[in-house]
C-alpha cells in the first residue's frame, strides 16, 4: 500500500518545531529507547540522531560548556539535561491550529463519514483543540472545506459508512459487493471489490480497490455506487494491487485516447477549467476571451457527448467528424421524442 | 559525539533554537545588538544589514511558529532602542490531554492538507500533540483519505489575508463577461467547495458581500493596510453564499418531474429517481425533485436518447432548445 511521501528535505522550521516538541517530552521520560522517540515523533533515529546532535551547540547566552544542553544516547537511551529553558511544549502557531481545526470540522460534517465512536472522538478533540489554541483559534472562520459533496444526507452517506466497515471489520478487511454506474458507457455492473481506501479527489469521495471483475485496481465515485454490501469474505487486495498516485489529479489521458478538436463560445469556456484539454487558441481578433479553439483527449466519445449535448451548440465538434455525426445522431434522436410528447400532449382528446 | 562539519540546514536550526532560549531566558528586553552577540551563529553575518535582514527573516520565523515574540522598551522615562524577548506565560501549550481515538482522528485531520500548502503547519501540530503522551491508535482509521489541494497561486495571499484580516487587491475575470477588471476586498473566509477554492468578502467597490473564484483571480494578489482592520460579521455563511452563485440564484420551489428512461441506460438519473437497483434494464417513467429546472435539463439532455421529460412542460422545452442547438450547431 501507498505511503504519504517523505519530505524532500526537513525545513529547519520543522526541526526547530519538533526539537521544541521533543525535549520537553524526553525531559519527563529520561532514558526512553531512541527508537520509541523516533517513532513518536514519525522520524527515522539516524534523522533523531542528527537533531540531536544540533542541541550540543546549543544553549543560553554565553554559551560556556557549562550553559549548552546536555544529550547522551549511550547504549541506545536517551538522556538531555541544562534545558530548561525549553522544558515546556511551545504552543499552537495560527497556521498548525487553524489546519486542524478546519480539517476536524471537515470531516466532521461529512455524513456517513463518522460512526457513534469517531463522531465522539472528533467533537472531543476538536473541542480541547480549540482550548489549547486559545487566541490562534480566533481566526478559524477563515479558513473552510467542504468535502460533503454528493453526499446529502441519506444519499452517498450509506455507501460511505458500508465502505468504511468493510475497511476496519472486527475479522480483517472484508469485500464489497458494489452495484456500480458507469456513465460514460452508462451501464450499471456488479463488482467485487476488495477495499483499498476512501479518498477525495477534487472535493469528490472515491473508493479504490481491487476489482475481481476487471482484475485490477480501480477508483469507483461513491456518488455512483448504487448498492454496497459488506460480505462475509476476506476483502485483502492481492499483492500487486498498488494505489494510483493521484496528486495530479485523476484524469490521465492516454497516448491511443482520440483526440478531439471543439470550437467554444464565450459561454462554454467554463469547460477549460473543468476538462483537461491540450491546446487552446483564442479565436477573437481583438485576441479577448471570447470563442476559442480546443484540443482535448478522449478514450470514449461516450464521455464527450455527455459533456457536450447539454450545452446546446455552445460547444462545436469540428473534429473528427464521425464524432460530430455521432452527437448529431444523438440529439436528432431525443429532439424526436421529446417533440412526440409534446404533440401527444396538444392532440385533442 | 556531534558530528563532522553542520550542514547550511543544521546551522539555521542551531541559530534559531539558540534565538529561542536567549529570548525565553532574559528577564530584561534584550537589544538587536545584545541578541547578535547572544547567538554564536549571527557571527555569519558580515554586515549590520546583512544581520539586519536574517534577524527579521527569523523574527517571522518563530511567530509562525507560536513562539509569543514581543517588542518592547527598557525604560518607560526614555525612548530607548526597542527591545525584544518571549513572553514565558502565553509560550507553553495549555496543558491538555487527549485521547488515543481523539489523537488519531486529529492526524487525520492533519492529513486532510498533505498535498496542500498548509502540510507543513499541519505536521508541526501534530508533532507537537504527540509530545503531549498519549499513545496513537490510528487502526480505525487505516485507509480513509480526505484531502484538499492548493493549487491556485492565489490561495496562500489570500488565506493570510483572511486570517489576518486584511485587505486586499487583485484582477479577477468575471464568470460572464471574462473581462479582468481589479478588485478590492475585504477577505472573510476561503472556502474549498466541490474541489474549487473561493473568496467570500466585502467588496468595497460594490459594497456588497462577493463570492469569488481563487482560478479566476490573475497575477498577484496585494495585501494592502493593517491587519485586524475590519469585523468579519457574525452570521456569514460562506458555503451557502457559493452554492447560491453555484446554482446561478435561481433557486426556487422543490418541483416533481416526470421522465421516462430506457432500460439499461440513464444511469445517473436512475439514481437521482431512486429506481431500485434491481429494474435496472427494463424501461421506467421516474419522478425527480427539482428546483433549477436548466440544471435538470443540462442532466436530462446529457442523456439523450435515452431520457426523455415528461413534465412539466418547461422542463421538456428546455431540453429541446438544448438539443435543438446542438443539432443546428452541427448541421
Amino acid at each position: 500500500m501507498r505511503r504519504p511521501r517523505p519530505p524532500v528535505q526537513p525545513s529547519a522550521a520543522d526541526r526547530l518545531s519538533r526539537l521544541l516538541a521533543m525535549v520537553p517530552w524526553v525531559l519527563e521520560h529520561q532514558g526512553a529507547p531512541l527508537e520509541e522517540v523516533a517513532d513518536r515523533f514519525g522520524i527515522t533515529t539516524d534523522q533523531l540522531v542528527k537533531d540531536l546532535e544540533l542541541l550540543f551547540v546549543c544553549g543560553t547566552p554565553g554559551h560556556l560548556p557549562d550553559d549548552l544542553i546536555e544529550a547522551d544516547w549511550e547504549g541506545g537511551r536517551l538522556h538531555i539535561g541544562n534545558a530548561e529553558a525549553i522544558a515546556r511544549p511551545l504552543r499552537l502557531g495560527i497556521d498548525e491550529a487553524l489546519a486542524l481545526i478546519t480539517g476536524l470540522r471537515t470531516l466532521i460534517d461529512v455524513p456517513g463519514f463518522a460512526g457513534e465512536q469517531d463522531r465522539e472522538a472528533l467533537t472531543g478533540a476538536l473541542a480541547k483543540l480549540t482550548e489549547a489554541a486559545g487566541e490562534a483559534a480566533h481566526a478559524s472562520r477563515a479558513l473552510s472545506v467542504d468535502l460533503t459533496r454528493d453526499s446529502a444526507p441519506d444519499e452517498g452517506s450509506e455507501v460511505l459508512s458500508t465502505a468504511r466497515e468493510a475497511l476496519r471489520h472486527p475479522a480483517g478487511r472484508r469485500r464489497l459487493r458494489l452495484h456500480y454506474l458507469v456513465p460514460s458507457r452508462d451501464e450499471t455492473t456488479e463488482r467485487d471489490v476488495d477495499p483499498m481506501r476512501l479518498l477525495t479527489v477534487d472535493g469528490r469521495w472515491y473508493l479504490e480497490g481491487w476489482c475481481h471483475r476487471a482484475g485490477g485496481v480501480r477508483m469507483f465515485r461513491v456518488d455512483r455506487i448504487v448498492t454496497a454490501e459488506v460480505l462475509d469474505a476476506d476483502g485483502t487486495p492481492p499483492e500487486q494491487a498498488v494505489a494510483r498516485d493521484v496528486d495530479d489529479g485523476l484524469f490521465t489521458p492516454g497516448e491511443d485516447d482520440l483526440v478531439v478538436t471543439l470550437e467554444l463560445d464565450a459561454q462554454a469556456r467554463w469547460l477549460l477549467e473543468h476538462v483537461p484539454v491540450e491546446s487552446v487558441e483564442e479565436l477573437d481578433e481583438a485576441g479577448g476571451q471570447g470563442r476559442a479553439r480546443v484540443r482535448l483527449r478522449t478514450a470514449d466519445d461516450r464521455w464527450l457527448r455527455r459533456l457536450l449535448l447539454p450545452l446546446g451548440g455552445a460547444a462545436v465538434v469540428v473534429d473528427p467528424p464521425e464524432v460530430a455525426e455521432g452527437l448529431a445522431r444523438a440529439a436528432r434522436t431525443a429532439l424526436e421524442a421529446h417533440l412526440a410528447v409534446t404533440r401527444a400532449e396538444q392532440a385533442p382528446g | 559525539m556531534a558530528g563532522g562539519a553542520a550542514g547550511a540546514g543544521d546551522r539555521r536550526t542551531e541559530r534559531l533554537l539558540n534565538l529561542v532560549i536567549a529570548l525565553l531566558s532574559t528577564r530584561t528586553w534584550l537589544s538587536k545588538e545584545q541578541i547578535r552577540r547572544a547567538v554564536p551563529q549571527y557571527e555569519d553575518c558580515a554586515t549590520t544589514e546583512a544581520f539586519d535582514r536574517m534577524f527579521e527573516r527569523d523574527k517571522e520565523e518563530l511567530r509562525e511558529l507560536g513562539v509569543p515574540l514581543v517588542t518592547g522598551s527598557a525604560s518607560a522615562w526614555f525612548d530607548d532602542e526597542q527591545g525584544y524577548r518571549v513572553d514565558r506565560d502565553a509560550y507553553a501549550l495549555p496543558e491538555v490531554s487527549f485521547t488515543a481515538a481523539e489523537l488519531a482522528v486529529l492526524s487525520l485531520a492533519a492529513r486532510v492538507w498533505a498535498q496542500a500548502s498548509l502540510a507543513g503547519p499541519a505536521a508541526r501540530a501534530l508533532t507537537k500533540l504527540r509530545a503531549l503522551g498519549v499513545e496513537v491508535d490510528e487502526q480505525s482509521l487505516i485507509g480513509v483519505e480526505p484531502r484538499v489541494r492548493t493549487a491556485e497561486p492565489a490561495f496562500e495571499p489570500l488565506y493570510a489575508a483572511a486570517r489576518d484580516r486584511q485587505r486586499v487587491t487583485f484582477t479577477y475575470r468575471t464568470a460572464g463577461t471574462g473581462d479582468p477588471a481589479r478588485r478590492s476586498v475585504q477577505p472573510w473566509q476561503v472556502t474549498s467547495w466541490h474541489g474549487h477554492w473561493y473568496l467570500v468578502g466585502h467588496d468595497l467597490d460594490r459594497g456588497a458581500p462577493r463570492v469569488f473564484r481563487l482560478s479566476r483571480v490573475e497575477g498577484a494578489v496585494r495585501r494592502s493596510g493593517p491587519a485586524g482592520a475590519y469585523e468579519v460579521p457574525d452570521d456569514v455563511d460562506g458555503r451557502a453564499m457559493i452554492a447560491r452563485v453555484a446554482a446561478g440564484a435561481r433557486d426556487g420551489e422543490p418541483r416533481t418531474a416526470r421522465l421516462r428512461l430506457a432500460g439499461g441506460a440513464a444511469g445517473q438519473l436512475r439514481l437521482r429517481a431512486r429506481v431500485p437497483a434491481a429494474s435496472a434494464g427494463e424501461a421506467v417513467e421516474a419522478e425527480v425533485t427539482f428546483t433549477d429546472v436548466e440544471e435538470l435539463a443540462a442532466t436530462v439532455a446529457a442523456a439523450a436518447p435515452h431520457a426523455v421529460a415528461l413534465a412539466p412542460d418547461d422542463l421538456r422545452e428546455a431540453v429541446v432548445r438544448r438539443l435543438r442547438g446542438v443539432l443546428e450547431a452541427h448541421a
